[in-house]
């Protein structure tokens, strides 16, 4: 007996787990800016000006994976 | 079966429906009737060239032209309410983005910069928008073509600058490698500065508006089926609290269209800075 049937691609929970990196990767750079706000008030505009700049880097991570998930369709079979 | 559950259905040689995932399809202003020649269909040029996504850029472009037009147009020594609001996101252009990473010779590059932001942001704020409801750039070929307009600028701002063969020596060599790791350093330049640069900044802007569009899709279509398809009580009630969610979901979105073209850019200006920076 089937219990519970699902179909798609697994390529969506890799992409799941691929975010896990880019994810703490602009948590660090966001609290940094934060740290720093913190401790000097008056640099905050150009930390965040480098701050986004650095996101983009590394949300580039995030975006790679996304765009994998949708082009490396292989199956996997019994 | 509710005549509502009709577009969640596996189609049956109807025509597609246009809202939904259907949307991510461009239709043709002008059917014409496609013709078959073999085992492969003919188009005529307009049902590929003249779709809604088109014009939906061709709008976003004029409406970009004709705003700038509008608010630069007779302009006084004491500003009006209308060239207030020009000049506030001009200067706010022209000073956080790119005097701070162009240095000083941000003047040539300024006009680019303020079309590509209000050109991109506009064509975002299309997925929020009423008539479209659609962000254009999650088409991906609107977004390559962005990419491959400022891959264009930062290398002939670069070649311009130095010639072609110190430009690439530049952007190849960094300084103060030693000659033992240039074998290794030269590729990986070339591919991040001439490949993946371009390619994550067009993959950057369409994936973000793709899946932004594909979530609230999710939450609007998926909270419809639940509401008015599915039987039980407690579907419905879940129904509900998606649709009620999809407006925190369009806020999200209306954050990610304005810092998307926020990105863009600033990491256009940053290419082009990195291509003619005197020192790096």
């Amino acid at each position: 007996m089937t219990l519970l049937e699902m179909s798609g691609s697994l390529n969506m929970v890799g992409y799941g787990l691929a975010t896990i990196g880019p994810g703490v990767g602009v948590a660090m750079i966001f609290s940094a800016v934060i740290n720093g706000t913190a401790r000097q008030p008056e640099a905050r505009s150009s930390l965040l000006s480098t701050a986004w700049i650095g996101f983009a880097v590394v949300e580039a991570l995030a975006i790679i994976g996304i765009a994998l998930a949708f082009v490396l369709t292989g199956t996997l079979t019994k | 079966m509710t005549p509502l559950a009709t577009p969640f259905l596996p189609l049956e040689g109807n025509a597609p429906p246009t809202f939904g995932v259907g949307s991510f399809d461009s239709r043709p202003l002008f059917p014409s009737a496609a013709w078959t020649h073999g085992d492969t269909a003919h188009y005529a040029w307009t049902d590929i060239w003249v779709t809604n996504h088109i014009l939906q850029a061709v709008i976003g472009a004029a409406l970009v032209i004709g705003f700038w037009l509008w608010v630069s147009h007779n302009m006084k020594i004491v500003p009006g309410r209308k060239q207030y609001v020009g000049e506030y996101l001009y200067d706010m252009l022209r000073n956080t983005v790119a005097r701070d990473i162009l240095g000083h010779d941000y003047k040539t590059y300024l006009p680019y910069i303020v079309s590509i932001f209000s050109f991109v942001l506009i064509n975002n704020l299309f997925g929020q928008f009423f008539l479209f409801m659609f962000p254009t750039f999650s088409k991906i070929g609107f977004a390559w073509g962005l990419a491959l307009l400022t891959w264009l600028l930062y290398n002939g701002a670069g070649i311009k600058k130095w010639g072609l063969f110190s430009y690439l020596k530049r952007m190849t060599v960094p300084a103060g490698v030693p000659v033992a790791l240039l074998p290794l350093i030269i590729p990986l330049e070339i591919l991040s500065n001439f490949i993946v640069r371009p390619i994550t900044l067009g993959l950057r802007l369409f994936a973000n508006l793709f899946a932004g569009h594909l979530v609230v899709l999710v939450f609007v279509l998926g909270g419809t089926y639940l509401m008015f398809v599915s039987e039980p009580i407690i579907n419905k009630v879940a129904g509900g609290a998606a649709m009620i969610l999809a407006f925190a979901i369009f806020a999200l979105e209306l954050l990610v269209a304005v810092l998307q073209a926020y990105i863009f850019t600033v990491l256009t200006a940053q290419y082009v800075s990195s291509a003619i920076a005197e020192e790096h």
